[in-house]
């Protein structure tokens, strides 16, 4: 138990520094150009990292099939993303198309 | 001034909240599973304030994860915060190292994606920092109430709700305004197969390593891509 209580602490503590990392240090510190074209790429890589798995991976196992209804569902939602740019309009349309899909399958 | 430019923020951020508050109920579910005592479960909501992060943590904690594989996850995945601080710097400048502290802790992806409209869009910005206020904290709201009632109904949620897909959505309705060129694409779909590959790695390793990889690769294709072009 203390070890999850030390987890929150630190994680939060720097997660925390990570936010305040550059609105702290602007008009101190100049950021090298390198790093700043590297932090362009984080926001893709680790949500695409997260929702990967999340949608191709059922109980364990990838799971590439008509079947997979998740992945229908986050198709549909990333056409709406792209189109309307509403993260309200992008989960109505993934989550309404799930439900939808689920319901005409059964 | 103020009032108007915080309730602005408060408005603006009210449609997210339909994303965040079953991911908040999710959480606090997922966290007396994994075995948190509630006043854990809770502090994580407010002292880390970082859905995915949290989400991951608990799942870290559920499989006995050694607790600073636990941070190293929550850090990376958080790194993406250090741009959103990149980008919001500018228009903080003036302001004291009170606020500067304050905005920094309700700096997450949903503040950050309301509030960076606001000051990108024409006209006064005097009072903009409120707007951030607002947006910030209605988010911070929703996050503690939906993760309490998340922790009070425990297993009561029917999984056939299905209320952990809105995580993906959430997340794919951020990313794609994200893939504006081709670095950015390739660095995203880098990222998902190297997580799909690694996917078998303990302690969920492969989402850093894939994030690595992912980050790399958008940054050697950019370089490439300029010099070539």
């Amino acid at each position: 138990m203390v070890e999850i209580w030390l987890t929150i602490l630190l994680a939060g503590i720097l997660t925390f520094l990570t936010r305040l990392s550059f609105i702290f240090l602007i008009g101190r510190w100049q950021m090298p150009d390198w790093l700043g074209r590297a932090l362009r790429f984080v926001p893709p890589a680790v949500l695409s990292a997260i929702i990967f798995p999340e949608v191709l991976f059922h109980n364990g196992e990838l799971y590439l099939a008509l079947g997979n209804l998740r992945l229908w569902a986050a198709l549909l939602a990333a056409v709406v993303a792209w189109r309307t740019r509403s993260i309200l309009l992008t989960i109505l349309a993934g989550m309404a198309g799930l439900y939808l899909l689920t319901w005409l399958v059964k | 001034m103020r009032k108007q430019e915080f309730l602005c923020g408060v408005r603006d951020e009210l449609p997210l909240l339909l994303g965040v508050f079953p991911f908040g109920m999710i959480y606090g579910v997922l966290a007396i599973s994994a075995g948190l005592i509630p006043s854990a479960a809770q502090a994580m909501s407010s002292i880390l304030f970082a859905g995915s992060a949290q989400f991951l943590t608990v799942q870290l904690a559920g499989a006995g994860t050694p607790w600073l594989v636990m941070v190293v996850t929550a850090c990376i995945v958080n790194l993406r915060h250090a741009l959103y601080s990149a980008s919001v710097a500018p228009y903080l400048r003036p302001l004291s190292p009170v606020w500067k502290g304050v905005l920094a802790y309700v700096l997450t992806d949903e503040a950050y994606a309301v509030t960076i409209t606001r000051y990108q869009r024409p006209g006064d910005k005097t009072f903009a920092h409120w707007y951030f206020l607002g947006a910030g904290l209605t988010l911070w709201t929703a996050w503690q109430i939906s993760t309490a009632l998340g922790i009070f109904l425990g297993a009561q949620v029917p999984t056939s709700w299905a209320l952990d897909f809105s995580l993906a959505l959430t997340f794919i309705a951020l990313v794609v305004p994200a893939l504006k060129d081709r670095p950015a694409a390739l660095a995203a779909i880098t990222a998902g197969v190297t997580a799909l590959v690694a996917y078998p790695l303990p302690y969920k390793l492969g989402i850093i390593l894939a994030a690595l990889i992912g980050i790399a690769a958008g940054w050697v294709s950019e370089a490439r891509w300029s010099k070539s072009g």
